[in-house]
């Protein structure tokens, strides 16, 4: 099928960038939306030009690598799908598709499609992690955990730090990401120790990064490829709230 | 952490939108339950008697001013928030469809609050302001309270007012209801359905309906035929 890519392409930081258009003629049903990428670079470096800039790595759904704007929506219009499992079929010959990068202030773009997601890691190393010494590997029903808690610790932990909840985010809020990581380890033994400390720190990083204020619109669960559920973001406002309480 | 830095924090913010919210919606519980004592065929008596009894209890002097006090915070805080929100996204989207993935109303609680907030000034100005400070309402000789309302809701202009701005409240709740109880962190799997259902009938039906009715059965005369 035959398409036209109005993509971003910026420099650099500075760079203040536009869209380029690339009609883009025989792209195949089954690749996904990083393979289409690759044959696009692959004519640009043929024609002697600069390849588009974009994240990607596992191409498996599962590293949050991948991050492109497409057509409007965080990952594309596929629900629950990272850009690279976002296959062509889901358009139509013809199309027009404009791609952009993650846009937010907490998200600077570096070049093309690429943005400097350490925000989170600074977030991540806020509070998002357990100091306990929890030996080595243990029998898997060592430690009892109620079904219910290990299965909501399951979804938290499924997410894979993507940024389309901030991307899709009208106040480019960062409280999904935060709620997962937090929400993850409020619920298993491990991580009590440092429960009221990590929300407290993690929020106090996320403000300082330049996130916005959730207010509650569900725009990042919608777009969320691992459909993290926006009721973790209630257990991340119970953690903070009995923190600060408590402490 | 001090209180201050919890007050200034994303979280600590929405939790003061979220408690003041709360109280002010019980505010329309109250003021519900006495705009309906109108409906009593007794010449007003019930409403007239009823806000007699506010104007001179010490309890609801207090409560009044908390009252204030929460309005003010609630659009202090909204204020800051809708700013601080404005500087997060420096480059917009050329393709944005956030209509897919989000209501109107629950992205733009900054209009409808704003509309919300245009009423109650006006409406302060109408039945507050004579009735409870300057006087000129509900004394010997003059108008009471009860006939004070059935004038102004018989001014068309007034009326619509009141029904577009319980219109933009209704919906204003039905975000912030459910909204202010995820802030509080008092949601989960097992309550938010419960939650968000009792939201949208608190919004719509109590104070939707409730509230839409006066404007309504006055304006056509249905109401206040006694007095
Ligand atoms: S919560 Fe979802 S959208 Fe946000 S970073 Fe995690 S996986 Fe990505
Ligand atoms: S490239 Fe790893 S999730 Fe898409």
């Amino acid at each position: 099928m035959n398409l036209t890519l109005k993509v971003w392409r910026q420099k650099n930081k500075y760079d203040k960038g536009g869209f380029v258009i690339y009609p883009m003629e025989g792209v195949s049903h089954e690749m996904s939306f990083p393979e289409m990428f690759d044959v696009l670079n692959e004519r640009l470096i043929a024609k002697g030009e600069e390849p588009i800039a974009f994240d990607h790595d596992c191409r498996e759904g599962i590293c949050g690598m991948c991050s492109m704007f497409i057509n409007g929506r965080a990952h594309g219009p596929q629900k629950g799908t990272t850009t690279c499992q976002l296959h062509m079929r889901h358009f139509k010959d013809g199309d027009t598709i404009v791609v952009e990068p993650w846009r937010a202030k907490g998200f600077p773009v570096i070049k093309d499609l690429v943005i400097d997601r350490s925000a989170f890691d600074r977030i991540m190393s806020a509070g998002g992690f357990i100091s306990a010494n929890t030996g080595s590997a243990q029998d898997a029903n060592n430690i009892p955990i109620p079904k219910k808690n290990a299965d909501e610790a399951f979804d938290a932990a499924s997410c894979i730090g993507c940024g389309a909840c901030v991307a899709s985010c009208k106040n480019s809020s960062a409280m999904l990401f935060v709620a997962a990581k937090v929400s993850q380890l409020a619920l298993l033994p491990q991580g009590q120790v440092e429960r009221r400390d990590r929300a407290i720190n993690m929020v106090k990083q996320m403000d300082g990064e330049g996130f916005g204020n959730c207010t509650n619109t569900g725009s990042c669960e919608a777009d969320c490829p691992k459909q993290i559920s926006i009721l973790h973001i209630a257990r991340l406002n119970r953690e903070y709230l009995m923190a600060n309480i408590l402490e | 952490m001090t209180i201050k830095q919890f007050l200034y924090s994303s979280v600590g913010t929405k939790a003061v939108m979220a408690l003041t919210g709360l109280f002010l919606s019980i505010f329309l519980i109250e003021h519900l339950y006495g705009n309906l004592l109108l409906f009593y065929n007794d010449g007003g008596n019930a409403f007239i008697e009823y806000s007699h009894t506010l104007v001179h209890s010490l309890f609801i002097r207090i409560v009044e001013i908390f009252l204030f006090a929460s309005l003010i915070a609630h659009v202090a805080q909204a204020i800051r928030i809708t700013r601080q929100n404005s500087e997060v996204r420096p480059v917009k989207y050329s393709v944005y469809k956030v209509k897919e993935t989000s209501t109107w109303f629950s992205r733009n609680m900054g209009i409808t609050g704003s509309v919300i907030l245009f009423f109650i000034v006006v409406h302060l100005w109408q039945f507050f302001v004579p009735y409870r400070i300057t006087g000129t309402v509900g004394g010997e000789g003059q108008v009471n309270v009860a006939q004070e309302v059935k004038e102004a809701f018989q001014n068309g202009w007034y009326a619509a007012l009141y029904l577009v701005s319980v219109a933009f409240l209704a919906f204003h709740l039905n975000h912030g209801f459910q909204s202010s109880f995820r802030t509080l962190g008092l949601n989960n799997r097992k309550y938010e359905n419960v939650i968000s259902l009792a939201g949208s009938i608190f919004a719509f039906v109590i104070v939707g309906a409730g509230f839409a009715s006066f404007p309504i059965l006055f304006y056509f005369g249905i109401a206040g035929s006694t007095f």
